[in-house]
């Protein structure tokens, strides 16, 4: 068996444990490739550093559908397997969004849409005004991106020159109005990729890009919603 | 009010390399010295509100201190959601610093006033809330804020009375009418309005300028029979507090404040507090009718 498959294997177990759906393939999960590529080859956290103050920060913009998150979460230890049995359950950690109070690992409590980015410019900006070299990494979907908020962060974030702070887009397509032109035209002043979301190298390869100047946006495009 | 913030503020960011001044162009001029020393912790994110809480809340997560400021409509009316979510769903703390208050800006008319402030903060978890009275009352609260990682509101006025009163979250009892006498309770500016207008009566008169967590405990003690608050936002904003700090004692409350009927006239504050029944001969007929009601 590759390792990709076994991968495969095992975020297709947790997610069934979360779910309780047999049929969902992974693929089904917009988010999940680029989750995995994130805390498998990117992200300087793991759950003994989760705390450390120089620590790679990942922002779940899009806190909805939080599945394919919590399993990954699950996967690399932050959090117990067994949580993922008792999804919005009276005493359960995990609920239909993410609290960042309640789930170890996670840096903030996300549902309502359009707030990552802003607290992910302040994340980086904190860092930054610490001396702290550390990334900023804020995830959002296509459809997110009409809250107004979004363009607030936007701007200001390539104005303050957040080097460090990448903002990862996953376009399925979902926007009511959609994006004429693409959604990378729409993060000006920000160095840009535009990648297969369910190519690991090639994520893997956008996410790791900083030009020491500018925000960096990574548009991973899937599947359309279904 | 708004000088010493300016100069306080900017002492501590000296001072204590926790805090960060976030600003959405309102004030940025004030904070050009601050910003030229210290350009990673003075952010001027300029005209966003949303983002100026939201970075507020990034910047708390990472362990700074972040003093956040505009006028009252701004910084709450127009951000609440991320009042609610960006700093108290993160469990994250701030000092929000508005100007502007209820009708400071009297002129400029109603999109640049906030008498509903500290009713929107009422719906949330965690705020202490300062009405500083006088321009000295500001300094140590700020000052004090910086130790902690609570959630502050912080509310300026261009009103204010003669004279400075010590920083405390207790009420402080100003006069003391006989046993039983009914009781007046001053909220920031409204004191030296509520002490000109019960210059002759019977009452005990008590202040805070830090209504929230509002002092029930010395609420209870005053009051045996009649309690006025005079708040300067929207009227009954602390009627919830008060009763529940009553709720063992027969009593009769009265409360004063702005009115929510808007006013679509321009003047002065000192114009709106008349219209608000807010000036002393105001408060003076509204108190009294409510007295000799009994």
């Amino acid at each position: 068996m590759t390792a990709t498959a076994v991968r495969s294997n095992l975020l297709g177990t947790l997610l069934t444990r979360l779910t309780g759906d047999e049929k969902h393939a992974p693929s089904a999960f917009s988010t999940l490739d680029v989750l995995w590529v994130l805390y498998d080859r990117i992200l300087r956290v793991s759950p003994e550093t989760a705390d450390e103050p120089d620590r790679d920060r990942f922002l779940l913009s899009k806190g909805h559908g939080p599945a394919a998150y919590y399993a990954v979460l699950a996967a690399k230890g932050f959090i117990p397997v067994d949580w993922l049995d008792d999804l919005g359950g009276p005493h359960s950690h995990l609920g239909h969004h993410p609290d960042r109070v309640l789930i170890p690992g996670v840096e903030i409590g996300t549902g309502s849409l359009g707030h990552g980015l802003g607290l992910a410019a302040g994340t980086a900006l904190g860092l930054r005004a610490q001396g702290f070299d550390a990334r900023t990494f804020v995830l959002l979907g296509d459809a997110e991106l009409d809250e107004g908020s979004n363009h607030e962060a936007i701007a200001y974030a390539a104005a303050a020159r957040l080097d460090r702070l990448t903002a990862i887009v996953i376009d399925n397509q979902s926007s009511t109005h959609g994006w004429p032109g693409g959604i990378a035209r729409r993060f000006p002043g920000w160095s840009t990729s535009v990648v297969d979301g369910r190519d690991h190298d090639a994520i893997e390869d956008a996410l790791s890009q900083s030009d020491g100047d500018r925000p960096h946006v990574v548009v991973a495009v899937v599947e359309p919603k279904g | 009010m708004r000088e010493t913030f300016v100069r306080t503020t900017t002492a501590l960011l000296d001072e204590d390399p926790r805090t960060a001044v976030v600003l959405a162009d309102i004030s940025a001029d004030a904070f050009a010295a601050a910003h030229h020393r210290h350009p990673d912790r003075v952010l001027n994110v300029g005209i966003r509100e949303q983002l100026m809480t939201g970075v507020a809340g990034g910047l708390a997560l990472t362990g700074l201190r972040p003093y956040v400021h505009s006028y009252a409509p701004f910084l709450i009316d127009r951000a609440y959601e991320q009042i609610k979510l960006d700093l108290g769903h993160q469990d994250a703390g701030a000092v929000l610093v508005s100007i502007g208050a209820s009708y400071d800006a009297s002129a400029e008319g109603y999109t640049h006033q906030s008498p509903g402030d500290v009713a929107l903060l009422d719906t949330l978890e965690g705020w202490t809330v300062h009405v500083p009275g006088h321009p000295d009352e500001v300094a140590p609260l700020l000052r004090a804020a910086a130790g902690n990682d609570d959630r502050i509101y912080v509310r300026l006025s261009s009103q204010h009375n003669a004279r400075a009163y010590e920083r405390t979250d207790r009420l402080q009892v100003l006069r003391r009418g006989w046993a039983g006498a009914p009781v007046v309770l001053a909220v920031g500016p409204m004191l030296d309005p509520v002490l000109a207008a019960t210059r002759d009566l019977d009452v005990t008169v008590a202040y805070t300028l830090t209504p929230r967590p509002l002092d029930g405990a010395g609420l209870r003690e005053l009051v045996s029979r009649e309690v006025v608050v005079v708040e300067p936002y929207l009227a009954g904003t602390s009627s919830r507090l008060v009763a529940a700090a009553l709720s063992d004692v027969p009593h009769r409350e009265l409360h004063l404040g702005v009115g929510r009927a808007e006013q679509r006239r321009y003047g002065t504050p000192a114009d709106h507090a008349r219209w608000h029944g807010l000036d002393p001969a105001g408060l003076r007929a509204s108190i009294s009718t409510f007295l000799d009601r009994a």
